[in-house]
């Protein structure tokens, strides 16, 4: 091996690796070769031991059969109650994995890792159910045999010839912690099996017999201790690794499998993985489908399916291509994978046969020049005829490829027709052409019908056509002529070549047709995805993404679909709009939140909670779980694909990564939004903080001026103290009048008082309050004799009014006049306050009604810059508008519309007389 | 000025206590402080006063309650002081029998009109005397031969308009709420109806007033109702 620097990345994922390992709980299986060795007694007897160190210790499910001894070492230990389930009038004990979850002890015994749980569970098998109580921490102690382990299961049957449905993932095994073997040598096995030790279920009693024989016993338990000693070496060299560094390899061994129908596949992935174990490689399994194969039975095609999902189990990567010539697709994707082996199931032909048609094995091995090929011999075709799976009874369509439907049998009766007629019309040409023509040129001419009719129809029309054309032919021009008899033998030969031709060419169209089938379906869901994509990329609001990521996932997986988004606790809701007819209705809100929390798929075809019908699918984003897609498909067997899941898995991360751009899009406006309040909150504190300091100064120094000098202080200066103390506190009551307007507009905490007022009442109002402030500026009020009623605040629009006021005066020289004029029309009254001072600056006439601005030349006259604000917010309020601009002859105008409804009606006054 | 008037002080800030205090006394009125409602009740109940000044922020009672508490037993004028945002306050403490309101902040001035107006009102009552005649500058009214005169020209007026005109002259210088005098004026079923009220004070002015707009007698006491100033 070269010495080379450690992969970085490599190294990081050790370190993740380690890290997740050191929370997950530890897991230590009790192994043995068969039932009876005395595992859950060794079980036991561990627990007791850690329970006496002070562990919290818990036997979760313990599987005694009765036995006298087992029980008496349950004593002492606390047991969790079993879950009752009702199935098919009994009563099943099962593990109750949410009370052990609850409970949550340091420690749990869980028997029988191999046990497929009741329908009705969270998971299908129990060694799921120990998975999960490790990821929540729980160490888990546990007991299998070894006959239940995945990769050996077909070693095992073939032993003791004796199937074994229960099986764990050899996962599972390779990630415990500890594996202690509990071994038994077989006499003392028989010994005790023959005193009663040994449970047997009464029905298996007699297979029991069968697989109690002592060779059978020696062979499991030699393939146990194998197990454990391949383990220990693992672990050996793992150590070895991670203490020396430079032992990485650079160069990976990859491992191309080639499985086809037929029994063999199962065992041929089997024995793949072993050899991939025993390599360190990685290792694809490839699937080819001819168009031949396409042709195959429901079983067969399951049957595959099987395979391909097994191969995926064990670790492989599985790829499904389609071609023509199978040897030649399995050469060429070999070499751009860089595949160093391939693994070929022994060929199925033999002898002559063998010699004649070729086998697949023969022709790789010649192609593959520089490529190892491994030969796995052929197992007992035990397994593959034992039924099949009820998962995927429902499948229909296979690919979406599958052989055309009988429906189309029009279309093929269509096909069959024209193939006679192009015959009868080839007749009628070479009838025609019979005089000048030699014969040879005729058979041109029918073959030609036989090409066109091969093009177009396939391959049953066109040997159809191809028959007929022959006999055709012969009856109608081979002499002698209008009979059936063959005077020349040369023509034997043209009836079998054209018959050949006819064949070559329709097969030829219709593998055409296939591979544009493919290519069309492969086209046809990338640009689905595309469209999706795209639609998704110019959308804006959680909403609208939903609904379309919705509308493509229907379409393009044939399923109802419907994506299900936490609220702000982050539990699961249902969407809050009714959905479309693509909506998938009734999803299980539990499940999805199950999802959500623990970020993995569950549902039909999975391995967790099954049961249903509903497929609930993860999404994941960079910033962690967004939500759960839903999907019911119509054609479950079909999502089941690795291929589909590996399409339905990058459409779920384009919706994640849409549905993330849009929260993401949503906080960067709330920050936004919180920048600005902060910051009109700084400009805010800083005005007040200014404009409350300037009067505070002015009393202050005044008032400590009285009471320091009161007595000796002239009566007159007295005055002027007493006078700046007077008008300094008004002017900042005047400010906090403002800023609690200011305060109660903005917060919209404010309720109009609209009732209906004479203007020239709340004008008086106005001018009443500000008689002092006034003085110098005489106020000239024209307000026409009919000025409707109109519906105010009365309080608010004096505010208007004192604010105007305001500002004229203090923007205005001493001595210049104020007006008030009102005028209406049909629809507003408006009002105006003008002066006669400098004016607006030009430019500025809209900038003055912000909040905190300021006129510059303004000097030292306070006030915050709010009253202008104040008054657009309220006369907006009302639903009129405020404006300003320069009179003409100099001197500002401030006019503001509020508009005008009908008034109420006043009775006359006789009537009013009470 | 009435020197020996008994008013009692129910304020819970100690400044504007200070400032009252000081104040009234200056004046020559006997003040006695309350710092809360009930102390309030008590005093009131025990010292017989002439006026009551009272807050209607106080911390243990709503200011109301006190005004109801008071009016239960007693026709003393209360005046009633506000912070500006209690609106709705001012206007069921003055429909619960209080007499007029300061705001805060307010000037010495104010405070010392208002409580002349309050006790006038009681003398004149105490005395018996309804008073005939009702004169303020260039507005007259003689409630005995049913005539107005304003610079001595006679007025007419339609008799809703006087019936407002007199009752507002029956409570000179106090501040009347828009209910009341709804009610006086025009019964009990109108007492919803505000515009009325309005537009009719807005006739009274355009026919008594020099300015209707910037009016010298009948002043508009925003949010509360209207005063016919008696000085």
């Amino acid at each position: 091996m070269n010495e080379q620097r450690p992969d970085p990345d490599a190294l990081l994922e050790k370190v993740q690796r380690a890290e997740a390992k050191r929370r997950r709980g530890r897991l230590k299986i009790f192994f043995g070769a068969s039932a009876g060795v005395g595992k859950t007694f060794g079980m036991l007897l561990a627990a007791h031991e850690r329970r006496a160190e002070g562990l919290d210790v818990v036997a979760g499910y313990v599987e005694t059969h009765n036995r006298a001894e087992t029980e008496q070492l349950l004593h002492g230990l606390e047991t969790l109650p079993p879950r009752l389930v009702e199935h098919r009038d009994t009563q099943l004990r099962e593990f109750d994995l949410d009370a052990a979850l609850k409970r949550h002890p340091a420690l749990i015994l869980v028997d029988e890792l191999a046990h497929t749980n009741a329908p009705g569970s969270r998971h299908p098998k129990r060694w799921q159910d120990v998975d999960e109580l490790l990821d929540a921490g729980i160490d888990v102690y546990t007991a299998v045999n070894v006959q239940h382990i995945e990769s050996l299961n077909d070693v095992v049957s073939q032993i003791t010839g004796i199937p074994v449905w229960e099986t764990v993932p050899d996962a599972v095994l390779a990630e415990a912690n500890e594996i202690e073997l509990i071994d038994l040598p077989p006499d003392e096995l028989l010994q005790r099996l023959k005193e009663g030790k040994v449970y047997l279920p009464q029905q298996a009693e007699r297979a029991a017999q069968n697989f109690f024989r002592k060779g059978n016993l020696i062979a499991l338990r030699e393939l146990a201790l194998r197990r454990t000693a391949d383990r220990v070496d693992a672990q050996m060299r793992d150590y070895r690794e991670d203490h020396a560094i430079q032992d990485v390899w650079q160069v990976k061994e990859r491992m191309l499998v080639c499985i086809g129908p037929g029994g063999n596949a199962e065992n041929l992935v089997r024995a793949a993985y072993r050899l991939a174990q025993l390599l360190k490689a990685e290792w694809i399994v490839v699937y080819i489908e001819t168009a031949k194969l396409q042709r195959l039975s429901r079983e067969q095609r399951d049957a595959i399916l099987r395979t391909l999902k097994l191969a995926e189990e064990l670790g492989a990567e599985t790829v499904t291509l389609s071609g023509h010539r199978l040897a030649n697709e399995v050469i060429a994707y070999a070499r751009t994978r860089n595949a160093t082996r391939i693994v070929l199931g022994k060929p199925t032909l033999s002898g002559w046969k063998r010699w004649l048609f070729g086998s697949l094995v023969d022709t790789i091995v010649r192609l593959a020049n520089d490529i190892d090929i491994h030969v796995v011999g052929k197992e007992s075709n035990f397994l593959s005829q034992a039924g099949a799976n009820p998962y995927f009874s429902r499948s229909r369509l296979y690919l979406g490829l599958a052989s055309e439907e009988p429906s189309s049998l029009f279309k093929l009766r269509e096909g069959y027709m024209w193939a006679l007629a192009a015959t009868a019309f080839c007749t009628a040409i070479a009838w025609f052409m019979l005089d000048h023509f030699d014969l040879a040129n005729l058979i041109m001419v029918y073959l030609l019908g036989v090409v066109v009719v091969a093009a177009r129809y396939g391959r049953g029309p066109s040997v159809l056509s191809s028959f007929l054309s022959v006999l055709l032919f012969d009856f109608c021009f081979v002499p002698p002529r209008f009979s059936f008899a063959v005077s020349d033998s040369q023509y034997l030969v043209t009836f079998a070549v054209m018959l050949l031709v006819a064949l070559v060419i329709s097969n030829m169209t219709a593998n055409t047709h296939h591979q544009a089938k493919i290519a069309v379906h492969r086209e046809r869901r990338i640009a689905s995805l595309y469209a999706m994509s795209r639609e998704l990329a110019a959308t804006r609001g959680e909403g609208n993404l939903v609904r379309i990521a919705v509308k493509h996932v229907a379409e393009v997986f044939e399923a109802q679909a419907v994506i299900l988004l936490p609220n702000d606790t982050g539990s699961i809701v249902y969407p809050k709009d009714e959905g479309s007819a693509q909506s998938c209705h009734g999803s299980d809100l539990s499940i999805a939140q199950w999802v959500y929390d623990h970020g993995q798929m569950a549902g039909q075809g999975t391995d967790t909670l099954p049961g249903g019908e509903v497929i609930y699918l993860p999404l994941k984003a960079s910033s962690g779980m967004i939500g759960v897609l839903a999907l019911l498909p119509l054609n479950p067997a079909r999502i089941a694909l690795p291929e589909q899941q590996r399409l339905l898995d990058t459409f779920t991360s384009q919706i994640s990564l849409a549905l993330e751009r849009v929260r993401l899009a949503m906080e960067a406006q709330n920050v936004q939004m919180k920048m600005e309040t902060e910051q009109l909150r700084n400009s805010l504190l800083s005005a007040i903080s200014h404009d409350l300091r300037t009067p505070l100064a002015a009393i202050v120094g005044a008032s400590s001026s009285l009471v320091r000098d009161g007595n000796t202080l002239a009566s007159h200066a007295r005055q002027e103290l007493g006078q700046t103390i007077y008008d300094e506190a008004i002017r900042m009551a005047g400010l906090a009048n403002n800023l609690l307007d200011m305060a109660r507009l903005e917060s919209g905490a404010v309720v109009l008082n609209r009732q209906w007022q004479p203007l020239e009442e709340v004008v008086g109002g106005a001018l009443a309050g500000l008689t002092s402030r006034m003085v110098n500026h005489p106020v000239t009020i024209r307000l026409p004799h009919d000025l409707p009623l109109v519906e105010i605040d009365s309080m608010l629009i004096e505010r208007v009014f004192a604010n105007l006021l305001e500002n004229a005066v203090k923007y205005t020289p001493p001595g210049t006049p104020i007006t008030i004029a009102a005028a209406s029309d049909q629809n507003e009254l408006v009002v105006t306050v003008s002066d006669q001072g400098s004016g607006i600056p030009s430019g500025e006439e809209k900038r003055i009604f912000e909040k905190f601005h300021r006129v510059a030349s303004e000097g030292n006259q306070g006030g915050a810059g709010l009253g202008l604000s104040i008054c657009r917010a309220i006369v907006e309020a009302h639903g009129g508008r405020i404006w300003a601009d320069n009179l003409p002859s100099g001197g500002a105008a401030f006019h503001f519309a509020l508009p005008l409804t009908e008034p109420p009606f006043i009775e006359n006054e006789e009537a009013t007389q009470s | 000025m009435n020197n020996a008037a008994t008013i009692i002080v129910i304020e819970d800030e100690a400044q504007i206590r200070r400032f009252l205090r000081t104040t009234l006394t200056a004046e020559g009125y006997q003040v006695i402080e309350a710092e809360t409602g009930k102390q309030g009740l008590t005093e009131a109940a025990m010292r017989k006063p002439d006026l009551i000044i009272l807050d209607l922020g106080l911390p243990d009672m709503d200011g109301v309650e006190v005004v109801k508490g008071i009016r239960a037993w007693s026709s003393v004028p209360i005046v009633i002081l506000s912070a500006r945002a209690q609106e709705s306050d001012k206007i069921s403490a003055l429909d619960a029998g209080a007499d007029d309101y300061l705001v805060k902040p307010f000037g010495v001035g104010e405070l010392l009109a208002r409580i002349r107006v309050a006790l006038r009102h009681v003398s004149s009552t105490v005395n018996g005397e309804e008073e005939g005649v009702f004169s303020v500058d260039e507005l007259k009214v003689d409630m005995i031969h049913r005539k107005v005169t304003v610079s001595d020209a006679e007025v007419h007026l339609t008799p809703i308009e006087y019936r407002l005109l007199t009752v507002l002259v029956k409570h000179a210088g106090k501040v009347l709420t828009h209910r009341l005098l709804l009610k006086e004026v025009w019964g009990p079923n109108y007492v919803e109806r505000a515009h009325y009220l309005r537009i009719y004070m807005g006739i009274l002015r355009h026919k008594l007033e020099k300015d209707p707009a910037r009016p010298r007698f009948l002043l508009t006491e925003v949010g509360v109702g209207y005063r016919l100033v008696a000085d």
